[in-house]
């Protein structure tokens, strides 16, 4: 059954690449950014590019929320590890994020009290289970995940579980697509929109980048048909002049978002006026913070931070290559010294980096194209 | 980290935003608090990301992308194991 399904899909693949090609004019290039790493994912393990025109390229941005976080919030965080009592919870994928002084295994192989937990409601039950113990959640991740930290902080008051606390490492998206516009060294036509993060913002908030930078979006879906044909609406767009948001995930993407989870987000946290990001610098009101009286939740407040800001190793181009300037491979040390055994940079350590994506998938991919021709 | 994975609603947990859910076989409990406007009901599908449903979907629309999902390897299995591994040792 399955081998039938992927037939079907490669058939209409093909019929999608030349509707694509048939769009793209051959006297200019076009280069779209997909912001999001589930794209990303997607785009190698699919091998999308081998179904689109060579004028057409995709860009990577600088949506996996582990690739951007900064070397000093890992360094602050295995600070709060190390203080007495303390459990440190994060997401899996965080374990093997460098930091300025290792990474979280790192802290937890010299003794730091450190675990992996699926969601945050799991690490307000440690909380509840360790009463002498202070429990800390690292919040990290987009508008997809900041309302789940939101209705767990929530409910952590509610109960009144007091030695429970985040400390909140999310970021928005939309600053950060608005940084790499302003940004002089690329140029991009057209962006395909995040599809979970849009199914909690809605549509509304990418008309900035039609309107004032006059460039289309197509919110995408993560299923290689989804991505094909978002390519053929922004280049249909873009022939007919038209500038506008457009919404291809209809199936889960609702044009205004989910109101409840924007709403507990706005009760929970508020905009920091600027955060940094890692490889992209300081971006203003790009990041959350807890608010006021949430304060006793809040691990900024309760832990007296270091907060050193650490800069990223010379080695490392991550910063390029989550603005879309480079391609993985056209990092020095991209599979050398950079593997995902030991990341030297972030886009290596999440399976959605775009380093990660294309060292695991680049190979197969290659060889995929090389099928394709015989 | 990013993956939102379709689940099947089993049954809503009474006087909470809980509900328990099965995810490609495993069976956990979600909090729904943010699809609850959308009446959610046994035999709903929704997208659960970090344990909390964002939102509601059709089974058409689940089946294909859990399908796609399984396709991933390694992200797929990675989340998987997570989602099981919830409440032990905890
Ligand atoms: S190869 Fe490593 S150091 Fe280079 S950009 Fe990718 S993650 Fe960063």
């Amino acid at each position: 059954m399955r081998f039938v399904d992927e037939f079907r899909d490669r058939k209409i693949a093909r019929e999608l690449g030349v509707q694509i090609a048939r769009l793209a004019r051959p006297d200019r290039a076009y280069r779209f950014m997909e912001v999001c790493g589930g794209h990303t994912h997607t785009i190698y393990k699919h091998g999308i590019e081998d179904y689109l025109p060579p004028n057409i390229t995709l860009v990577h941005g600088p949506g996996c929320p582990v690739c951007v976080i900064p070397m000093g919030r890992v360094d602050d965080a295995i600070f709060i590890a190390r203080q007495p009592g303390v459990i440190l919870t994060c997401f899996g994928d965080m374990m093997r994020v460098p930091g300025g002084c290792g990474s979280f295994l790192d802290a937890s192989a010299a003794g730091a009290d450190i675990r992996m937990v699926y969601s945050p409601l799991d690490a307000l039950k440690i909380a509840q289970r360790n009463p002498e113990r202070r429990v800390v959640f690292f919040a990290i991740g987009f508008e997809t995940t900041a309302p789940s930290t939101a209705l767990t902080l929530l409910k952590a008051a509610q109960d009144g579980v007091d030695n429970f606390s985040v400390f909140c490492n999310h970021v928005t998206i939309v600053p950060a697509i608005k940084a790499i516009l302003d940004s002089p060294d690329l140029r991009l036509d057209g962006f395909l929109g995040p599809g979970h993060v849009s199914a909690v913002i809605g549509c509304r908030p990418y008309q900035f980048i039609a309107e004032h930078f006059q460039r289309p979006v197509v919110v995408a879906g993560f299923e290689p048909l989804d991505i094909l044909e978002s390519v053929r609406l922004l280049l249909e767009q873009i022939e007919q002049g038209r500038c506008e948001v457009e919404n291809q995930y209809t199936r889960v993407v609702p044009w205004e978002g989910n109101p409840k989870a924007l709403a507990v987000i706005r009760e929970t946290m508020e905009l920091r006026p600027y955060f940094e990001w890692r490889g992209l610098g300081f971006i203003s009101q790009s990041a959350l913070k807890l608010r006021e009286p949430f304060s006793r939740l809040d691990a900024e407040r309760i832990f007296r931070l270091p907060g050193v800001r650490v800069a990223d190793p010379k080695a490392c181009q991550c910063g390029e290559v989550l603005k879309g300037v480079l391609k993985p491979w056209e990092c020095k040390v991209f599979g050398t010294a950079c593997t995902p055994e030991t990341p030297i940079g972030t886009c290596m350590v999440s399976s959605e980096g775009a380093c990660a994506a294309y060292y695991n998938y680049g190979r197969f991919h290659r060889e995929s194209v090389a099928e394709a021709v015989r | 980290m990013c993956l939102a994975i379709p689940g099947q609603i089993v049954r809503l947990i009474p006087d909470s935003d809980l509900a328990t859910a099965d995810v490609s076989g495993v069976k956990r409990n979600i909090n729904i608090g943010l699809v609850s406007q959308e009446g959610i009901a046994p035999g709903d599908w929704v997208l659960i990301h970090v344990g909390f449903a964002i939102s509601k979907v059709d089974e058409q629309e689940a089946r294909t992308s859990l399908e796609f999902l399984q396709s991933m390897g390694k992200a797929f299995t990675d989340e998987m194991t997570a989602i099981s591994g919830d409440e032990r040792g905890s």
